[in-house]
């Protein structure tokens, strides 16, 4: 009964692989090749940004983050004891005493008297000193320095030794980075910027589509090829026109030209023309007949706004908002001239650019400091990807 | 009360002019449906009456007044469109109370006319769905009941039921004017078809090209057609026609080296001087047959040739495509006929049935 089944269901299988493989044609195989190249591309640096800030500082700056699961040997020297703590046992005289903490789960790999005999004896096996006498150190790191004679010794020998140290892992450097180096108020700072700069646009372009999209009034279509022709104008051309302007107001208002107002608006400046020009497309691309039917149903250009154009074009909008947070996040130069460099206003990039100077041989901090901004750019990214895909794709796959 | 007045109505877009000038009285509760190929201006008119184009020149009377620049919304009309403009965002309880939300109307006015407007249309049962999630024929219902629930004295439909399969659309023209008896309004309706045309219309008016070309009740509409395209467009399988040539008086034509006798309607229509004028001569499918009818007077007849290329069995009838005299024409003949394609067969033509139209202006004869 059982054979009959096999039989009967092998050439199905055998047809069903050949089926499989007669669908593989070089241009999927070569996508999916180069979908997987992007996608490792993408992971690897970020996978060792992670494990890297997670490691103990010690073992990040002796070994690379790959290791970071296997243990990692290095040598290291300590002194032993002296004659002061000798005791008599059996007629012989030891030193006892340990290397490092037992319980720290080091195991020593070898070791010797000198740098360059280091790794000349395995633990288990005696070693004479020049001291006199010969030492047994075990793998836990103790050791007992046993001579015939008592010990004179007055200041302890130095014992090298290879040491395997297990993995670690902390978050140790979170703390450090979030509390000492002042990620965490830059971090607020940052969100301070981002969040404001990101609402603003969206609220003036949303406004702005619906208008260039559905209302009627003398040179639209040239106020749509302006908006067009604004998107391509680099944003460092207006940076020093608009901290003149910033200026020149704060003297009359007798403010501060680096605000935080100064630096949503600026934000918001430069991420206008994409917007409405997104949105614009997205909106026009909503069927006319909805908009009619709506007018007809006693709707007013603001009610068909509110009630049918903003639900609809969420896709959009979200993708936009995507677009921006994340700009305006990783935003270095914007931040830079209009915000400036106190603890107050620093804002992440700004801070991350700081410690490469001040504290550029230390990796623990910098890689926990990268990762804590880039992780918000993930976590919007992912929450809100679908809305990204849609967004790009608006307009080009009919109801959709 | 809503009665509905075109007068001059012209709506040009640039250069380009759509709708010429048409003069258009509509009685208040009347089904009218405007009939015509693509591009006629069917639907530019449709939108000026609704208020969703503007008006070029000429006046638009509602009732009795002159509503060119009322909004939309306060000419007290409700409109249903080709592709139903449901809002996707909506239940469908929402989409047909959102008229009535915006008019500021109660919470229990507007919940009484839903749910009374979803009980005629029969789609109680999925007020709480979004449009994505219904049928062809479900939307073009929900599309119907958020007209209905404002209680417009003009209904606008446009071309409602094309994008419906054959079968529902044949169900849903009975219930559209089963709607209409109902709610006695005035309705307008859109249409290229001209069996959706002829089977709802209080009065079908014509157009082509912008104009106007004639108004009148379906049943008058197929038997005097005033001009060779309401005649060609009335009617399906569609009138056929023969070049002619008037002779013996008026008495009768020639048609190549063939004389056929024509009506005295149609000869008293001509004018004098009319000798060897060129006409074409308008012979509806039905007017040909195997054998003499009983009530048709033998004189009035001819016997003409068919060669058959195509023979349609449509069950109760049977369309015969195929060339006679050199031209192209369709007869509609009983079922029992033998005829198939390659055959030769003998048809009589039923002359007192005939249209006389000039062959340059186009117009008929004898209207």
């Amino acid at each position: 009964m059982s054979t009959e089944v096999v039989t009967s269901t092998l050439p199905a299988d055998r047809s069903a692989l050949r089926g499989y493989l007669a669908q593989l044609s070089w241009g999927k195989v070569a996508a999916h090749l180069a979908l997987l190249a992007l996608v490792v591309l993408w992971t690897f640096p970020t996978a060792g940004l992670l494990i890297s800030s997670l490691r103990d500082k010690d073992q990040l700056t002796t070994s690379g983050w790959w290791t970071a699961l296997v243990s990692t040997e290095t040598n290291e020297l300590a002194r032993l004891g002296t004659a002061a703590d000798q005791i008599e046992e059996n007629g012989t005289w030891h030193i006892r005493g340990k290397l490092f903490e037992a319980d720290s789960g080091r195991s020593v790999v070898a070791f010797g008297t000198s740098f360059e005999t280091v790794a000349g004896t395995l633990p288990g096996q005696p070693v004479e000193m020049r001291d006199g006498g010969e030492i047994n150190v075990a793998a836990d790191g103790s050791y007992d320095w046993v001579s015939p004679t008592p010990f004179e010794v007055t200041r302890g020998p130095r014992l090298f030794y290879v040491v395997s140290i297990p993995p670690e892992f902390t978050l140790d450097n979170y703390i450090e980075v979030l509390n000492a180096e002042g990620i965490g108020r830059s971090f607020i700072n940052s969100f301070t910027v981002t969040i404001p700069a990101t609402v603003i646009p969206i609220l003036i372009a949303a406004f702005a589509a619906y208008a260039l999209a559905w209302m009627t009034f003398p040179f639209r279509t040239v106020l749509v090829a302006a908006v067009v022709g604004l998107i391509v104008v680099p944003l460092q051309m207006s940076l020093i026109p608009l901290l003149r302007l910033y200026n020149d107001i704060a003297g009359i208002t007798g403010g501060s030209s680096k605000t935080y107002l100064g630096i949503w608006l600026a934000h918001t400046g430069f991420g206008l023309p994409l917007a409405i020009y997104l949105l614009r497309n997205y909106m026009a691309g909503l069927p006319r007949e909805l908009m009619e039917s709506a007018r007809i149903d006693g709707a007013s250009h603001f009610k068909i706004f509110t009630t049918m154009v903003l639900p609809l074009s969420f896709p959009a909008l979200a993708s936009f908002a995507i677009f921006q947070f994340l700009w305006v996040w990783n935003d270095l130069l914007v931040a830079t001239v209009f915000l400036g460099n106190t603890e107050s206003t620093l804002v992440l990039t700004g801070r991350l650019r700081e410690l490469l100077g001040s504290r550029g041989d230390n990796w623990e901090i910098l890689t926990s400091g990268a990762f804590i901004s880039i992780i918000v750019p993930l976590i919007v990214f992912f929450s809100l990807q679908r809305y990204f895909v849609r967004g790009l794709l608006a307009g080009s796959v009919k109801g959709g | 009360m809503a009665g509905i007045s075109l007068r001059k109505l012209r709506k040009t877009f640039g250069t380009l002019t759509v709708v010429h000038d048409i003069d258009l009285e509509i009685a208040d509760k009347e089904f009218i449906i405007l009939v015509g190929p693509s591009g006629c201006g069917k639907s530019t008119t449709l939108r000026m009456i609704a208020g969703l184009e503007d008006i070029s020149s000429g006046d638009l009377v509602i009732g009795d007044t002159i509503v060119n620049d009322v909004p939309p919304k306060n000419r007290d009309i409700a409109m249903v469109f080709q592709n139903y403009a449901l809002y996707p965002h909506m239940t469908v309880y929402k989409n047909m109370a959102f008229g009535l939300e915006l008019r500021h109307s109660p919470r229990e006015i507007i919940d009484k006319k839903v749910n009374e407007a979803a009980e005629i249309l029969d789609i109680a049962h999925l007020l709480n769905r979004r449009p994505k999630a219904l049928s062809g024929g479900q939307r073009q219902r929900v599309a119907l009941g958020r007209a209905m629930v404002r209680s417009p004295a003009v209904f606008l439909l446009d071309e409602p039921l094309s994008n419906l399969d054959a079968k529902l659309r044949t169900a849903m023209r009975a219930e559209i004017t089963k709607l209409h008896r109902k709610l006695d309004a005035t309705f307008i309706y859109v249409t290229h078809d001209q069996v959706e045309a002829m089977t709802m219309a209080d009065r079908i008016v014509v157009m082509k090209d912008g104009h106007i070309h004639q108004v009148d009740t379906p049943q008058a509409l197929y038997d005097r057609p005033v001009n060779m395209f309401v005649a060609g467009f009335i009617g399906a399988p569609q009138m056929n026609f023969f070049p002619v040539a008037v002779a013996r008086g008026g008495t009768s034509v020639r048609f190549g080296d063939r004389e056929l006798p024509l009506p005295a309607r149609l000869s008293e229509a001509l004018p004098p001087g009319s000798a060897d004028r060129a006409c074409m001569l308008g012979l509806r499918p039905e007017h040909f047959h195997e054998r003499l009818p009983v009530d048709v007077d033998p004189a009035m007849t001819a016997e003409m040739d068919m060669e058959v290329e195509l023979a349609e069995p449509m069950g109760a009838e049977l369309h015969l495509n195929g060339v006679l005299g050199g031209e192209t024409v369709i007869a509609r003949v009983s079922p029992r006929c033998q005829a198939r394609a390659g055959d030769r067969i003998t048809l009589i033509a039923d002359l007192s049935s005939a249209h006389l139209f000039d062959k340059k202006t186009e117009a008929a004869f004898g209207n």
